[in-house]
């Protein structure tokens, strides 16, 4: 199965790639998060991933925050399901992503949450029973084989295989930076107006850091 | 008042509590060597634990007394617990008057401070010896066969304890490192933003800048971001004309 960067699976693949074949779904991955910011992915397994984690970053809603800050699996069958409230925008873009059905489940080291265990499905229906315990062991197996790995990393740094970001993500921080200072806010702040303004432009939130960074945009409310 | 076989009972529950977070081993092995004694019949009870270099530390005992303590530490090599912990099995004397000659230093030593009998009993995980519990006497005569067996109990309950203190406190410190790693990637990206803005300078430039006063002032770059976005740190502390202040400064003394 096709590994990030078509190279050889590593270790923290074959744990996703076991948990779309245990569950079967369309794809899984691992999402790193700290203080319920996500702050890096590995073992991404399946296209509709990549759109997932992205889209959390862009929205700021999904999943993968929800199931950081409840601390407990969270479960969605359909996102194309009438009625759908539960992250309307997210929703709606990951469909059009081709994600359908979507399952977080929290990795806990102890009482720390270090990430969440992400899978989808391309089809809408729930997992059942035996999917479900599949996939809590899977999320144990997972914080495990992320602390085992880490363990090998040289001091400070984040070991390689757990050290994959978003394309052009330097770029969003880095914008984040500048805003902050324009601003005259905090950085927290300065993402969030990053976010609203790309939402309300109606573009990415890379392009508008791009377009911040290339000093071609100052948000409304600079200095 | 508790009986003895609820104080056994409470004293092996208690073991499930490690497993909580905030669990704290050391007093829970003060604990235990408190209820060897009440259980035991013995006066004193210590534990010993093995560290990285195999020298054996004392992690608790039953009282504070400082004898009591001298002594435990002092079988570093010889003494009940030395050979217990080298050779993984229960060594034992009933009398130390009469053997004066198997450990001719921690004998007396033991007799001086008014014990005079000893058990020692392996501290074991998965067939390791991890360090020894001792068991002191101010009378002559061995902890019974009733009693061993549960004296042997408490010795494998202290070993699990600690082994599973120290894979929690090895896995929050990975935890620790992973996250602030993380952090400081972000950290490092949002303070060139910064520093391009205020000093009005490209990215490149202010990422070289970053660079090179950590290197100056032998920093970790992540740091310096920090302290550039809290605000401890100037961007005119970063500047060029700041490094060159220096040498120019010194030119002109030394030009006096």
């Amino acid at each position: 199965m096709a590994a990030v960067d078509g190279e050889t699976p590593s270790v923290i693949d074959r744990v996703c790639v076991a948990a779309v074949s245990l569950l079967s779904l369309s794809g899984a991955g691992i999402s790193l998060m700290v203080d319920g910011r996500l702050r890096g992915s590995a073992g991404v397994s399946g296209p509709g991933i990549a759109a997932v984690q992205e889209l959390a970053l862009e929205l700021g809603e999904g999943p993968c925050v929800d199931a950081w800050k409840d601390s407990e699996p969270v479960l969605e069958p359909d996102l194309a399901r009438p009625g759908q409230v539960r992250w309307p925008s997210f929703a709606q873009a990951s469909v059009a992503a081709g994600v359908r059905a979507v399952f977080a489940f929290p990795l806990h080291i102890g009482a720390i949450r270090i990430g969440v265990l992400v899978v989808y499905r391309d089809r809408a229906g729930p997992l059942d029973s035996e999917e479900l315990a599949r996939g809590l062991v899977l999320a144990d197996l997972a914080g495990q084989v992320v602390l085992a790995v880490q363990a090998g990393a040289p001091a400070d740094r984040v070991h390689e295989l757990l050290a994959h970001e978003p394309p052009h993500w330097a770029e969003v921080h880095q914008a984040t930076g500048m805003v902050s200072v324009q601003l005259g806010v905090s950085m927290d702040e300065a993402f969030v107006r990053l976010r609203a303004h790309a939402f309300g432009d109606n573009r990415t939130l890379r392009d508008v850091a791009r377009a911040v960074v290339e000093r071609r945009l100052l948000l409304e409310g600079t200095k | 008042m508790m009986t003895r076989e609820q104080r056994i009972v409470e004293t092996f529950v208690g073991l499930a509590d490690t497993m909580v977070d905030d669990f704290d081993v050391i007093e829970f092995l003060h604990g235990l060597a408190q209820r060897c004694v009440e259980l035991l019949d013995c006066t004193e009870a210590g534990l010993l634990l093995a560290d990285a270099s195999g020298m054996l530390r004392v992690m608790a005992s039953s009282s504070e007394r400082s004898e009591a303590l001298d002594l435990l530490q002092s079988q570093n090599e010889e003494g009940p617990c030395f050979e217990c912990f080298h050779s993984g099995e229960a060594v034992a004397s009933e009398n130390l008057r009469d053997d004066l000659e198997r450990w001719p230093m921690f004998g007396p030593a033991a007799l001086e401070r008014g014990f005079c009998s000893v058990q020692a009993l392996p501290m074991r995980v998965r067939g390791d010896t991890v360090g020894a519990l001792n068991l002191f006497r101010a009378e002559p005569g061995a902890i019974s066969d009733r009693d061993l067996p549960l004296g042997q109990g408490m010795a494998d309950i202290a070993a699990v304890a600690l082994l599973q203190e120290r894979s929690v406190r090895e896995s929050r410190g990975v935890v620790a490192q992973l996250q602030g790693a993380l952090s400081s990637r972000v950290v490092i990206e949002q303070a060139k933003g910064v520093l391009a803005e205020r000093a009005q300078i490209d990215l490149d430039a202010a990422f070289a800048r970053l660079r090179s006063y950590a290197r100056r002032n032998n920093r970790r770059l992540s740091d310096v971001a920090g302290e550039l976005i809290n605000g401890q740190l100037e961007p005119v502390a970063l500047t060029d004309v700041a490094a060159s202040g220096r040498s120019v400064a010194s030119r002109r003394t030394g030009s006096l």
